[in-house]
Formats: structure tokens, sequence, C-alpha cells
């Protein structure tokens, strides 16, 4: 149907004018959408720093836990999350790895095969205060580790393995089946493909998965606090057999606590948690953008 | 070598030394020409399975050494099924299923003792499309060779194998430069080095210059026609010239019906199957009549 008008004009009118309104509005519908969420960080960020920042000093790092909100700070906090973090990523790396390359290029397909992959998937959602409760079952009473890091360490790793097993299973399929093609045609054995040419091409995918897993499991409270690390430390953590406590569960403690000096230094220590966090994510996107431009 | 023309001549007179074909039932002919230098492959009835859907039936084909093979017809008539066969690459895709007997220089690469690994060792492969590894041109070439046990000099064996493939002038300067950043014709050319780096004995290649411009693919045709002359090469195409330049001997297969498996419908010299084709279907193909 032709429309003719002298003389020709090219602006939206009528149907035309309605729909392009419509897809406009949708457009700052979904916006405001995602800004909501950037607006709600913003503020609770913002609130944070106002109540906490005064307080952040290097004595404060450096202090032991107290009775006293001027003196209590987070030195024991801090080890007891770099050596639990430690510990966690060294049992769960190989682990997650290791399940993932078996499932991707190993495992024969058949239902078993099925059922694990299910399994993983129902396990990353299951509530960390599950994995607590059996982690105090299994390694704090059963294997008599106690209220340690190593039993921390391992309950941690129960946790966030079904998550990275599944982004390290993403960056192995990510590979393009033409490499595999290409290495097995020089007569290269299926183990030899893996290390030489799928690994390393979803390394920066399976980093990713790490560190995301690991900011994930930096700020874990309840199931370390069922495990017993809701304690108070006064000591430096230097084996993996101590008593710990970690920086969520140091904030955790401070917050209960009914004098408001105390709920300053919770906010500061906040201020070191998104920190760390941000940083390690931050740490996570570099290694993406770098391996993607290669 | 002569470049023959594709085309057709009425009134035939066969040549001496070939085998006359075997009239098998009225509608079907089976072509049993057989090359008269020795047989690298000989396939006897290979018959292949993607699940229920069968792609290739009872194809018997004797491949000769050190020549060029061309395998050309229609797409999706299972030349690279068969390609694929030949180096046991169909293996990787599940649920494949073969019957019939493969046989490489005498030994059936099928057998359930013979390992795929050894197999594909002698049997080297070139892609449709250039697939070089993400790493530098040396570790290229030099990733076959290594896995394989080379323990020759490599800087020095990367150098021959560059310059069989026609590519070392070219890239001599920045042999650390990815693999990645060369144009598509010096990419197939890396291909062809990296399968040289391993010495094999046949070089299966699936369409090598299909996604390459035309000067690249003469670049190829030359380097394949040079390298006839170490190696037994078994290249498919869709390009009927290109088989034409390049082969000393070709195979044209068609779907025996719609929906049905691949056949072998003729074989012999280049030369007499795109000028004296015994099949009125490969004439039909060869003239462009179909396909």
């Amino acid at each position: 149907m032709a429309v003719r008008s002298d003389p020709v004009s090219l602006r939206s009118s009528g149907a035309v004018a309605r729909r392009q309104a419509l897809s406009r509005v949708s457009r700052y519908a979904l916006l405001a959408a995602s800004l909501l969420g950037v607006a709600v960080l913003i503020y609770l960020g913002y609130e944070t720093i106002r109540e906490g920042a005064s307080r952040l000093s290097w004595d404060f790092i450096s202090s032991y836990p107290s009775r006293f909100a001027d003196r209590a700070g987070l030195r024991s906090s801090i080890l007891g999350t770099a050596w639990v973090m430690g510990a966690t990523i060294v049992v769960a790396f190989p682990i997650s790895i290791g399940t993932a390359i078996w499932i991707e290029e190993f495992a024969p397909r058949n239902r078993l095969l099925t059922l694990v992959k299910l399994n993983l998937a129902n396990l990353a959602g299951v509530p960390s205060i599950i994995y607590g409760i059996l982690g105090l079952a299994l390694f704090s009473r059963y294997l008599g580790l106690g209220p340690s890091i190593l039993a921390g360490a391992l309950t941690l790793s129960l946790m966030i393995i079904p998550m990275t097993v599944i982004a390290s299973q993403e960056a192995i399929r990510q590979v393009p089946p033409s490499i595999r093609d290409g290495s097995l045609a020089l007569g290269a054995t299926h183990w030899q493909t893996v290390r030489h040419h799928v690994l390393p091409g979803a390394m920066p995918g399976i980093m990713t998965g790490i560190i995301l897993s690991v900011s994930r499991a930096v700020g874990e409270t309840a199931a370390l606090i069922m495990i017993g690390a809701f304690t108070f430390i006064a000591f430096d953590n230097t084996k993996l057999t101590d008593d710990f406590t970690t920086v969520p569960i140091q904030i955790y403690n401070w917050t209960i606590r009914p004098q408001p000096e105390f709920r300053q230094n919770a906010a500061a220590a906040i201020i070191v948690l998104m920190v760390a966090v941000v940083s390690l994510n931050l740490v996570a996107a570099i290694i993406r953008e770098r391996f993607r431009r290669d | 070598m002569q470049r023959p023309e594709v085309g057709v001549r009425i009134g035939s007179k066969m040549a001496a030394d070939e085998k006359t074909l075997t009239q098998t039932a009225a509608s079907e002919v089976r072509p049993t020409f057989e090359p008269p230098e020795p047989a690298v492959f000989t396939l006897r009835e290979l018959s292949l399975w993607y699940g229920h859907k069968q792609a290739i039936h009872d194809v018997s084909i004797n491949f000769p050494a050190q020549r060029v093979a061309a395998l050309i017809g229609p797409s999706g008539c299972g030349k690279s099924t068969i390609l694929r066969c030949l180096n046991r690459m169909n293996d990787l895709i599940p649920g494949v299923r073969v019957e019939g007997r493969v046989e490489y220089h005498g030994n059936n690469i099928y057998a359930p003792e013979v390992d795929a690994v050894e197999v594909r060792r002698r049997i080297g492969m070139v892609f449709q499309k250039p697939n070089p590894f993400p790493k530098s041109i040396y570790d290229n070439v030099a990733f076959g060779a290594r896995v394989n046990g080379y323990r020759g000099s490599m800087d020095e064996w990367v150098e021959h194998c560059l310059r069989q493939a026609a590519l070392w002038d070219e890239v001599k300067d920045d042999l650390k430069k990815s693999g990645l950043a060369l144009s598509g014709g010096q990419q197939q050319r890396l291909c062809i080095a990296r399968a040289l780096a391993v010495q094999p004995d046949v070089i299966l290649m699936d369409e090598p210059c299909s996604a390459l411009d035309p000067i690249a693919t003469l670049k190829i045709e030359d380097l394949i026609r040079e390298l006839a002359q170490e190696f037994t090469i078994i290249i498919v195409t869709h390009n009927m010239q290109q088989a034409a330049r390049v082969s000393d001997y070709t195979a044209f297969m068609l779907l025996s019906h719609e929906g049905g498996p691949g056949e072998l419908i003729e074989y012999g010299p280049t030369n007499d199957v795109f000028t004296l084709p015994k099949d009125k279907r490969t004439e039909d193909y060869i003239t462009g009549r179909f396909g």
C-alpha cells in the first residue's frame, strides 16, 4: 500500500511512532531495572564507608579481637581467612579440574554420567549451612579434626567443588572440536590432546571459575560457624590444626554486640572484605580479557 | 602432467591394461578397476552407519602408493566419510558402526588389536577449514614430532617441514608468531607442515582448498603434486577441475538413491574418468547435469 505525501517526510508517525515509543519505554524500563541493583549496591557501599572508614587503620588490621571496641582488630581473622582459603584452593582446585576433565573428556557416555551431571547441578544449589552440618559431622567429629583450619577448608571445598566443576566444564566445552581433531589426527593420544590443547585453551575459563568460587567462599559464614569457627582467637595461625576464625565471622560477631562502637568495627571490616572480593573479581575479569584477546 | 580436459568423447576404446567392468545386475555396474601400482589402502566392502543411517555401502577400492587419488561427487555422498575411515577419525563420532575391511599395507586397521593412535601416526590428515593450534608457528609444527618422540634437532626438523610445505620463506623471520596470525592459505600450508612433521606415509586431505581463494588454491595444488613424489595423497574435492588438475586416479561417488547410502560408481585414471566415463551417472555429473 503506497502512501504518498508531498513532500515526503520520513519522521515517524502513526503506527510507527507508537511502536517506537513502546521500544523506547521498554529500553528505559530495562535500564531502570539494571540501575536499581547498582543503586542498592552504591547505597550500601556509601553507608558502610561512611560508618566505618574512620576506623580503618593499620592498628585495626594488626590487632587481635578484644572486649574493648577501640582495641579490637582483624588480625587473627584475616590470617584465618588466608589460611582457610589457601587450604581450600589446594584441595578444591585439583579435584574440580580433574572431575571436569573426566566428565567432559574421558567418561563413557552412559546413564551414570547423566546422573553425576544432574547431581552436580543439584549440589551447587544446596544451602551452605547444610555443608556446614556435613563438615561438622564428617570432618570435625568423625575424623576428629575439631574446629581446625583443615576442617574448615575441607568443608568449604565440598561447598565450592560443584560450582567450580560446572564452570570448568563450560570452559572445556568451549575449546573447539577442530583443535582436538587436529591434535588427534597427528597421532597424539587422548591425554596428550587434553594436556597440550584442551587444558591450556580452557585454562582462562577455569581460572575465572576458581576465582569466582573463591570469592564466594571468602564470604562464607554459616558453614564455618557450624564447624566451630565462632570463637575468640587471639593468636596467629601457624598450622592447619589451629583453631581459627574468619573475617565474615568476625563481622557477624561484632554486629551482634550491643555497643555501637562494635558496629563501627563491623563496618570497617566489611570495607576490608569488600575490597578483597572486588579485587578477586577484578583479577578474574582481567584474566578473562587477556586470554580473550589472545 | 598432461592436464585432461573435462568432457566426454563418444565411441570409447578401453585401455588394454585395465580390467573391464563387471555387471552385477542389469541396472548396477560395479567398477573393479585396480591401479597397476602397489596398493597402500585396499577397502573391501566398507559400509558405515551413523546410528541408524547408513552413510556408505559396500565400497571396495584400491588406493595406490605415491600417487594422488581424488574422491569426487556431490555433497553428502560419503567422500569425507570414507576419508575419515582411513585414519579412524570416525571413531571419535559416537554411534558410528563400521563393517568391512580397510587394509593398510595388507593389515586391517579395524582389527580389534589395532591402536588408532598408531594408525594416525602413519596416516596424516589436513582438514577443510585450516585449524592451526593457537600456538606459535614453531610449536604448531613441533607438536606432532614431539608427541611422537622425535629425537633429533627440532629447529632443523621444523625448518625442513616448513620448506616441504612451501611456507618457510614466508615465515622464517618470525617463527614465534601465532599460527592464527597467518592468512588462510598460509594456515593451510602450516597444517600441511604440521602433518608432515610426523613423517607419515599417507596424507589425507578433506577439501583442503574449499575455504581458500584461487591463488592460495593453486599454491596448494602445486604443493600436492610435489608432495606426491614422496607421499601417498588421497584428496576429497568438490571441485572437478581441481581433481582433474591434481590427481592421477579419480573415484566418483553418489548416493544410491534419495536418502540412501553413498556408493562408489566409477574409479579409474583421472584422464579416463573425465574424458571417457564408463557410467552414465559419472558422465552426467562431470558435464554438470547435476550436483
